[in-house]
Parts: structure tokens; sequence; C-alpha cells
């Protein structure tokens, strides 16, 4: 009798084991099939919006209305603590002159600061017209996707953020960053780039550049929200993104962008 | 303390063209130059060794250990330059802790260490054990203990543990040629995958480095072998050199193959920052890259290699164009780098203008200090040689 009882317990013991064993065979089988699948999302590498009940931030800029007053940049940097020498910009205004001959004629004297005086002689002018520049706030990223430890990253607003205290200040992302929009902060040591005043969006209010344009050349706005403003002007203008061809998924719209643009 | 500009200032003053406000410091100086160097020579030295190794190239035996320890010892350097160069250099650690999953750049310290550990320490521990046991036998004071210590404790040299030892480092070996590849080929890919960068965005990135780096590597090895040889008053044989020669040659051919092929498609695509590239090379590349990597580099040592393939006399001549040859791949494949990285940031992302750059002499990102991360790998080797002296090792029987 004891011995069948024993003999049933090695049975009971090697059917729970072989359970046991099962069981923990399917859990890393999935478990490993989940982790293989999502980095391959990370691979893929589209950052779409999460949490619906937030906005989901776009720019428009209209080159029709910049008139390289330099307001923007200058009050960018003040705003955002931007050292003011002339290396260092997390919005910049460019000035382009298409000359009759067809070459380029591209400057940005300290950032368009101090405004533009046209260096070129009228009667050999094409046509002329400003540029301002910042953070494309890209869906798909470049300098987030290199970041090696994730200091940069895009807010559940699609903002494209910085954390300073974790940077370690390789500069991977300011060499991925087609635009030119990231610099290295020469007080902080940690890259440094536009928020798109993050802190004043929390409160409600415009980026410090859009507030004080004084010809409503820059507009932010609701993605996600149809009846925007921003919504209805993209519906109602041909707008382009700059470098659509790197697949940035760029969020900074410019209306009547012309083709010298990079 | 307040920040200085007046650098800033100067390049702004010597740019050309319009670039963009932030570009004007250049990002990547000297010290990412050094890096890509120092791992191509630990990759390419070790590729050598497993020659020798995995596929039985008898001719290569005395460069085997030169040829690891050479890997090993600039291994130990290649992090140092990457480290110094960060903003941030006390931080360095969050790569390995919070490593993000899609950054390239993430992946290094794991690639490293699994070289360093997996590959190179382990396959030199077993192929030094045995020489080690015995040693530590024979030796007295502290170098009893540093050999003792050094064998980890395991201390059996039967026949059959020999054996073990043995093919555990074939495997090792077999494992490490696929290690030695992805270390250098994902180097290359830091570079590759950045699509920002016309000059650096091809996926032939990382083959180009993988090869560039097998002929520094062996070049390197080449080097050594002939100045070990000089202060230990052996005399070098040419044999050994020939061998190395032809794998070099070879080599040498399929990274200019490769090279000139990424250049030839850039030059018939003619992309949009076509332009731009043409100016890079013909003004601010000029020197280093047709002089000092096209001529200097790989025209001259291709030209005298296959000279050397078939005139085989006047071995005191032979010995002399091998030295000279290994000095130009690396005068070479040094400018390569130099052409990858500090070229790669010369011309703006607008397509539009240059940047300038100088490199200072002293500070962290200086000349001085990229001479000194290249001068230490050769004291580790001098050290590593004193303490596991390959031509002291413990014959085996086959």
């Amino acid at each position: 009798m004891s011995q069948s009882t024993s003999t049933m317990g090695n049975e009971k013991i090697k059917t729970s084991r072989r359970k046991f064993l099962k069981t923990a065979t399917i859990l890393t089988g999935a478990t490993l099939g989940y982790s293989w699948l999502k980095s391959s999302q990370v691979l893929l590498f589209a950052a779409e919006p999460k949490d619906e009940t937030l906005p989901w931030y776009g720019i428009v800029i209209d080159i029709q209305k910049c008139i390289g007053c330099g307001s923007c940049a200058k009050a960018c940097k003040s705003e955002n603590d931007v050292p003011v020498e002339p290396f260092f910009f997390r919005t910049w205004i460019e000035q382009y002159t298409v000359k009759n001959d067809g070459t380029v004629d591209i400057v940005s004297p300290n950032g368009g600061i101090d405004g533009f005086e046209q260096r070129v002689p009228t009667e050999d002018i094409f046509k002329s017209y400003f540029v301002p520049k910042m953070c494309n706030h890209c869906s798909k990223s470049p300098c987030s996707q290199v970041c090696p430890v994730g200091a940069t990253y895009e807010s559940p607003e699609g903002v494209v953020l910085i954390d300073e205290k974790y940077c370690i200040g390789c500069r991977y992302c300011v060499q991925a960053c087609p635009y030119g929009c990231r610099f290295i902060h020469p007080v902080k040591k940690v890259a440094n780039k536009c928020t798109l005043c993050y802190h004043r969006l929390k409160k409600g209010l415009a980026p410090a550049c859009m507030e004080v344009c004084p010809t409503g050349a820059r507009m932010y706005g609701n993605l996600r929200d149809k009846n925007s403003d921003l919504v209805k002007y993209l519906k109602e203008h041909t707008t382009q993104v700059l470098r659509p061809h790197l697949n940035t998924g760029a969020k900074l719209y410019y209306n009547a962008l012309s083709g010298e643009v990079r | 303390m307040a920040p200085h500009y007046q650098h800033l200032y100067d390049i702004l003053a010597h740019s050309q063209g319009y670039i963009f406000p932030n570009e004007i410091d250049l990002q990547w100086g000297i010290l990412i130059v050094v890096y890509p160097f120092i791992t191509g020579l630990v990759a390419g030295a070790f590729i050598l060794a497993s020659l020798e190794r995995v596929f039985k190239v008898k001719i290569l035996k005395p460069t085997y250990q030169i040829a690891l320890l050479t890997a090993l010892s600039f291994l130990l350097v290649a992090t140092m330059p990457l480290i110094s160069h960060l903003s941030q250099p006390r931080r360095a650690y969050e790569i390995m802790i919070t490593p993000h999953s899609s950054s390239a750049m993430a992946i290094f310290g794991f690639v490293y260490l699994w070289y360093l550990t997996v590959v190179l320490l382990l396959e030199i521990w077993f192929d030094y054990r045995h020489s080690m046991v015995v040693w530590s036998n024979e030796r007295t004071g502290i170098m009893k203990w540093i050999y003792k210590i050094l064998t980890l404790g395991v201390s059996d040299i039967t026949p059959k543990t020999l054996k073990w030892d043995r093919k555990l480092g074939y495997i090792i070996t077999v494992v490490g040629i696929p290690s030695a590849f992805i270390l250098h080929g994902y180097v290359g890919f830091i570079f590759g995958s950045i699509k920002a960068n016309p000059w650096w965005s091809t996926p032939l990135m990382p083959i180009i480095f993988l090869f560039s780096a097998m002929v520094s590597g062996i070049s390197l090895v080449l080097l050594v072998y002939m100045i070990i040889s000089y202060f230990r008053k052996k005399v070098v044989d040419v044999n050994v050199l020939d061998a190395i020669g032809k794998y070099l040659f070879f080599v040498l051919i399929l990274d200019f193959t490769l090279e000139g092929l990424d250049q030839i498609q850039r030059i018939y695509e003619a992309e949009e920052s076509f332009e731009i590239i043409k100016l890079l090379v013909s003004s601010k590349l000029y020197l280093t890259l047709f002089v000092s990597q096209g001529l200097i580099g790989t025209i001259i040592p291709l030209i005298t290699l296959a000279f050397l393939q078939f005139y085989k006399h006047q071995i005191k001549l032979r010995k002399t164009m091998y030295f000279i040859i290994g000095i130009l791949v690396l005068i070479g494949v040094y400018s390569m780098r130099w052409n990858v990285v500090i070229g790669g940031q010369l011309f703006s992302k607008s397509f539009s203008g240059f940047t300038s750059f100088k490199v200072g002499l002293i500070g962290l990102d200086g000349t001085l200090m990229a001479a000194f991360w290249l001068v230490l790998p050769i004291g580790i080797l001098a050290f590593l040689l004193w303490l596991l002296p390959p031509w002291k090792m413990v014959k085996e029987e086959d």
C-alpha cells in the first residue's frame, strides 16, 4: 500500500513538473516573442499620439508673413536662457535672396536677432524672403532615435524634449538632426533645443516666439482637433515640411515654402 | 567659470557660404577620429590571429599571440577617447544601465564587453593557461602569485585538460571572428545610419569600416612583429612578412574597391548633396583624402605589395619595404577615419557652406590627448609582452 502511494506521489510530482516546465516554456516564449515584436516596433520607430485626451501639437510658419524683424529669436533667447553669443539658437531666421543669375544668397547674421540688411543690389534680385527656423518636433524624430540613454524623448503632446539631468553629452543627437536645430549648451554641458516653450504651453500660454511675432507668421495648434485654427489653416493652404524625403515626420509646416530652402 | 567663445568667433570668421548658426562648432573632434581607428586596429589584429587558428595558416604562427595581445592592448583603451569626449563623462555609465533600444550608440557598451570578456580575454586565457601554470611553479616571490592568480586557480595541466583548453580556445576564435566583424561593422553603422548626413549615410559604411579595420590591424601586427624581433635581436622571418603581405594585399584591394564603389555611386547618382560634397573633397579634404588616404595610404602600398608578390629577391630590401608599407597603410587608415569623422561635419546640413576645424594642442579634446590614447596601448602591449611572453610559452604538441 505504502509502495503504491509513493509511486503515485512520484507520478504526481512528474506530472506537476511537466506542467511547470510547459508553463515556463510558454511564458518564456511569449515574453521573448513579445519583446521581439516590441523591438521590431522600436526599429520602425513611428511615434503615434497615444493619449487622445491630450493635444497633439503642430506648427505652421507662413513665410509670406515673416518680415525678418528677429523678435522671435530674441524673445526665445531671453525666455529660455539661451546664451546670447551667436552660436546657440533654438530659433533663428534666414534670409534667402535668389539672384537673377539663379544663384542663391543665404544669410542669418546673429540668427536674425538684429534684423537684416540686403547685401545684394536690388537690380540683381529675382526674389527674396525670410524663413524662420526652429525644431520641427518630428514624430519620427531622428534625434530621439539615436539618443543612447533616452534623454531625448517625445512628450505625449508630440513635443521633442530633453532631460537635462540625464543627457550624457555624446552629441549624437546634434549629428542626427537634419535641420541643425540642436546645440550643446556651453554652461549646462548638455544638448539643448526648442521645447515649443513647453513650460508655457502647460499654462495655456503661447510659445515666446509666437507671442511676440508682430505679423502672426508663426502658429501652433492641436493637430488632433479638426476644428482648430491650425487644422483649418492646413486645409486652406498648400503647406510643406522641410526635407520630406528624410521621412522625419516633421510637424512644422511651411506655407509658401520655396524649393531653395533646406 | 564663464565659458570662452573666442575660438568660436575665429571659426565663424573662417566659415564659408551659409551654415546653420548652431553648426559653427564641430561636435566630434579628434578623439572621435581616434576611437574608430583604435577599434579598427583591434578587429583587424584579431582577424589576422584567427587566420592562423581557424584557417590553419601555419606560417603566421609567430604572429598569433602577438596579434591577440595587440588587440587586447588597444581594446582596453578603446573606450577612453569616447568617454573623455562626453560633455558629461560622469554619466557615461547610464549607457550601460539604461540603454535606449533604438540607438545605434547604446549597443556599444555591450558589443565592447562581449568582445573584451567573452572573446579576447577568454581566448588569451585558454592559450596561456598551461604556460601560466608552469611559470607559477617555476617562479618565486610575487611573480609566482601573479601567475597563480591569472590561472584563476585552474592548475590542472593533464593532457586531457590541455586538449579541452585548445578545443574551447578554438570555439572562442570561431565565435570571435563574427564578433570582430560586428565590433567594427557596428562602429561603421554609427556613422552610416545617420540619414541627416549624406557623407556618412551609406549602407556600405559598416563594410568599408570593416575592411579598413582589417587593413590597419594587419599592418599593425606586421609592424609590431618586426619591432619585437628587433628588440629581441631575433631575425625577422621574411616568409612571415610575405604571408602577412599577401593578406594585406588582398584585403587592401577589397578595401580600395569598396571605397571606390561608394564614391563612384555618389558621383554617378549626384544627389542633392553632390555639389557640396564635391567642394568638400576638392578643397577641405584634398590633402587628407587624395594625398594621405588615397596616394600614401592606398595606391603606393598597393603597387608595392603587388610588386612584392612577384619580386622575391633581396631579403633586406623586402623587409624595409614591408616596414614602410605598414606605416603608410596606418597613416592612410587614420586619414580615412579623419575624412569620415571630421569631413562629415565640415559642410553644413544646409548644403550651402562650410565651417572650419582646427585641432588644439592641449585640452581634453586636443592633439596631445589623442596622441596619448594612441601611445598608451603600445605601453600596455609592452607590459603584456613582458608578463606573457609568447616566445617563452610552453610548447604543446598539436
